[in-house]
């Protein structure tokens, strides 16, 4: 049997929108498949080296469940608050701990060790003057046409 | 439990820690060797028998004790 491929889009740069990449991606690798991750715009950020600037936002995201249902009365903008960011960001690293939630650090690590591929995307590198010896190692940098290189073949493609 | 070779213990741990940490054990044995998994994530009860499916690891038992899951499986 042929190996699948799975191609994934990542464009999200928050702590909570880093997950969905590398949780599928090392999951799919687990399986067998062949996968490669297209890093673009913000989802850039989750190849720097240092993931500690990663946060997560209740402000414009009402789905975001908070500490005794506050979301359900609390006005959209007291979300907007300075602070605020940094509480929900620190409660939820909090609570991924508690529930054994691995860390983003940990699957990034365990999807490279599984030979999931990452590409980074030269034209936003280039537009945010982003260095890529900020990025960890094993990154290749390459555009559009690269990405369809792998996708067109692969069996799942997905976008974040 | 039947016998096993190599015991993981991935306790606490979430989706898709368990899975993961159990290819790597995997990996480490020969064909024939059996892997005991032991999980604490409610999910992992699908999540193993739907990664057996997929990767031809035979899934030999899959139980609930002491509150804990149970998993052996056989390297393909």
């Amino acid at each position: 049997m042929e190996q699948k491929k799975l191609a994934i889009i990542a464009t999200k740069g928050s702590l909570d929108w880093g997950y969905p990449p590398f949780i599928l991606g090392s999951t799919a690798a687990a399986l067998g498949y062949d996968v490669e991750i297209f890093f673009t715009f913000y989802g850039l950020q989750l190849l720097k080296k240092n993931l500690d600037h990663l946060r997560v936002t209740p402000l414009g995201n009402p789905g975001m469940p908070m500490p005794g249902g506050m979301e359900k009365w609390m006005p959209v903008l007291v979300t907007a608050l300075p602070g605020m960011e940094a509480m929900m960001t620190s409660m939820m690293k909090k609570q991924m701990k508690e529930k054994g939630v691995a860390s983003l650090e940990e699957l990034r690590e365990l999807s490279q060790e599984a030979e999931v591929r990452f590409i980074a995307c030269n034209m936003t590198v280039e537009l945010f003057d982003m260095q890529p010896s900020d990025f960890i190692d094993g990154i290749e940098l390459a555009g559009a046409a690269r990405f369809f290189e792998f996708a067109g073949d692969a069996d799942i493609c997905m976008y974040m | 439990m039947a016998d096993f070779d190599e015991e993981l213990d991935a306790s606490g741990l979430n989706c898709p820690l368990p899975i993961l940490r159990a290819k790597k054990a995997l990996a480490g044995l020969d064909a024939g060797k059996v892997l005991h998994i032991i999980a604490t994530d409610p999910g992992s009860v699908k999540d193993f028998e739907a990664f057996s499916k997929q990767t031809g690891n035979e899934l030999l038992e899959s139980k609930e004790e002491g509150g804990k899951f149970h998993f052996l499986i056989k390297k393909a």
